[in-house]
């Protein structure tokens, strides 16, 4: 049984993954306050949620493109986050990169390329330092299914397969890479089936259910902190967006956004929550109040931020002297 | 002092600096129980252990991308490619993932990734390459590959301790071929700075690699018309180092840059370009180049020598730079 305070804490999560990107999406991308490229992860929280929430803070995550909650729960402040995607000094990176496309080393966070499945053998780099230097940390690498077609994916679990590395890699299935339906780009059903190629367990689990995914998450922490190598999870989700905030996702059937609203993870925790009077209606309008007034509080920051200096440009691409 | 093989002394920088320091690691293909393809690594495993010396699958990608997370989080990892030709399939990840980390999120990748280049003993198209070019291009990574067992030794300590990603390029033909005196113990060939291996001061020639053995006989031949040949070998491809380079030509006023990878877009290029931005005015000829044609390099022996760039071919170039 999860316990109040932590189940709180995954309805705040949730919540503010959810105003947050809703705001960038659909508010300062289209006031022009956001340039360049907005993904999101709308109707996909549950899956950073119930996963991150529980992990130790020296155990690596390297997060995708539609994983916010990740970079919130591991205390990346919000502010900077909204300075990041404003293109401001203040953001998570500077400046130097946009979007979600940012990392912080001493929150053991890995910065996302564009460039899917990267992280998945980085992820297991991690993993190889944490078990050669007997330490119980874990690293968990997310990614979504079009990753799963990129060779880096296939080079990343079989190293971290046959290397037996504390590894938990959580694919979010959201049905689309892009335009492109799951039925193009592979010929199994499941992104699981493909574990057993690696010769790991490979596990379905429900991603729009904060809860499943918590308890599918905790087994394969458990399991790599005890030595017995990586997990494949396939948290089944959707995509209830365009790929980016530019496209209005007009190659998906519409039943198909019409099913899986009814799905919303945030409503089902809600839901779970007031049904089993574990909280009020009051409680949750709370958080709601306190999510609001985060969100906004972290844009006005953002918004009043610096832009950095254009020569800037030129720093950082090597280490300093000795 | 010691004489040692280029190979040896690539060995006895590798072996110093995992005794020196535990972080150090080596990732790669038959590097173990085989103790690598050209035996680089034979005797590590048993000295460091299987946790220290990993074989890994065939997953250059996988390679490099683990080394470049053991580093994020505070190893240091040597990765080999079995021959440099395969480090095509680790480009996006050294090229888009360890060049970038740094400039992107502040995260350094103290990576080493080397394995053997270059042509000479007939390995055909994918196992005689000279892959500099690609990574040139590439702000945040650098790149070194050594001629001399002296050089091998000191730049491979300097590259594993190197905050950024480094290309560690090994010219196979020169493994057994080249021995030279190498200090016991610890000490450094600074990335970032050229050598002169030879004084002069009619024509600088400017190489690395098999090139600068070439180069040497080049120069002797040239010595006994009259010419003499400055010898710089740049060991360090990227960064440049401008002020060694143009130092030299600036005082022959003759510049040829000699390299075995191929023409177009090599290195060649850049080199000629800073001289002619920075000390075009010293100049008393052309600078001219000697490489490799734009072509993929040949197996069949009279295909490859054809290839590969001859004394003779440095030679006629030193004369007609020389006689301008």
């Amino acid at each position: 049984m999860v316990p109040k305070d932590l189940l709180m804490k995954m309805f705040y999560y949730l919540r503010l993954t959810r105003e947050a990107e809703s705001r960038i999406e659909r508010v300062l991308y289209r006031q022009g306050k956001i340039v360049g490229g907005v993904y999101v992860g709308r109707g996909q929280e549950a899956i950073g949620v119930g996963s991150a929430i529980q992990l130790r803070p020296d155990d690596v995550v390297a997060p995708s493109h539609r994983d916010m909650s990740v970079f919130l729960i591991r205390g990346i402040p919000l502010k900077q986050i909204m300075a990041q995607y404003m293109g401001r000094k203040t953001g998570v990176t500077g400046g130097k990169d946009g979007n979600m496309h940012m990392g912080d080393i001493r929150r053991h966070v890995i910065a996302f390329p564009s460039h899917m499945a990267d992280t998945v053998p980085v992820a297991a780099g991690c993993a190889l330092a944490f078990k050669r230097r007997g330490e119980d940390r874990v690293a968990v690498c997310y990614f979504g299914d079009g990753a799963t077609s990129r060779a880096d994916w296939h080079e990343g679990l079989n190293f971290a397969a046959v290397q037996r590395l504390p590894i938990v890699y959580i694919c979010n299935n959201n049905q689309y890479a892009y335009s492109t339906p799951l039925w193009r780009q592979m010929a199994v059903p499941n992104v699981a089936d493909r574990a057993i190629n690696y010769g790991i367990p490979g596990e379905i689990v429900d991603g729009n259910d904060v809860l499943a995914v918590y308890e599918a998450t905790a087994r394969a922490v458990e399991r790599a902190r005890r030595g017995e190598g990586p997990t494949l999870l396939e948290c089944k989700t959707f995509r209830m967006t365009g790929h980016s905030a530019h496209d209005d996702a007009f190659y998906v059937p519409k039943e198909l956004f019409e099913e899986w609203a009814k799905k919303d993870p945030i409503a089902r925790l809600s839901e779970y929550l007031t049904a089993r009077g574990i909280a009020t209606e009051a409680e949750l309008r709370d958080v709601e109040a306190r999510v609001l007034r985060e969100v906004d509080e972290a844009i006005a920051w953002a918004e009043q931020s610096p832009y950095p200096d254009p020569e800037e440009c030129l720093e950082g691409v090597y280490a300093p002297p000795a | 002092m010691p004489v040692l093989t280029y190979l040896e002394a690539i060995r006895q920088g590798l072996w110093e600096e995992m005794e020196r320091d535990e972080r150090v690691f080596l990732l790669g293909e038959d590097i173990g129980v085989y103790g690598g393809a050209f035996k680089v690594t034979e005797g590590f495993l048993e000295r460091f252990g299987e946790e220290r010396v990993i074989d890994t699958p065939i997953s250059e990608a996988a390679i490099v991308g683990a080394a470049i997370g053991a580093a994020l989080v505070g190893l240091r990892p040597v990765a080999e490619m079995q021959f440099i030709d395969f480090i095509s399939i680790a480009f996006d990840q050294l090229t888009n993932f360890a060049a970038k980390c740094r400039y992107r999120w502040g995260a350094g990748v103290p990576i080493v990734v080397r394995g053997p280049c270059g042509g000479g003993v007939h390995g055909g198209p994918f196992h005689s390459q000279n892959v500099e070019a690609y990574f040139f291009h590439t702000p945040g990574l650098k790149i070194v590959e050594p001629a001399t067992p002296y050089d091998a030794k000191g730049l491979i300590k300097a590259a594993i301790r190197d905050e950024d990603p480094v290309l560690y390029f090994e010219h196979k033909y020169l493994y057994r071929r080249i021995r030279g005196e190498v200090p016991e113990g610890d000490y450094i060939v600074p990335i970032g700075k050229a050598d002169i291996k030879r004084l002069g001061r009619d024509v600088t020639i400017l190489t690395y690699g098999w090139m600068l053995h070439k180069s040497l006989e080049a120069a002797e031949i040239v010595a006994q018309e009259g010419i003499e040949v400055e010898v710089v070998d740049l060991r360090t491809l990227l960064p440049l180092d401008d002020e060694t380079i143009l130092s030299s030509v600036a005082k022959t006023g003759r510049a040829v840059i000699v390299h075995e990878d191929t023409r177009t877009g090599g290195i060649a290029g850049e080199i000629a370009m800073r001289i002619n931005e920075r000390i075009f005015e010293y100049l008393e000829a052309p600078v001219v180049r000697v490489t490799a044609p734009d072509t993929p390099i040949p197996f069949s022996p009279p295909l490859e020598e054809f290839f590969l760039p001859q004394v003779e071919e440095i030679v006629q170039a030193v004369r007609w730079v020389a006689n301008y």
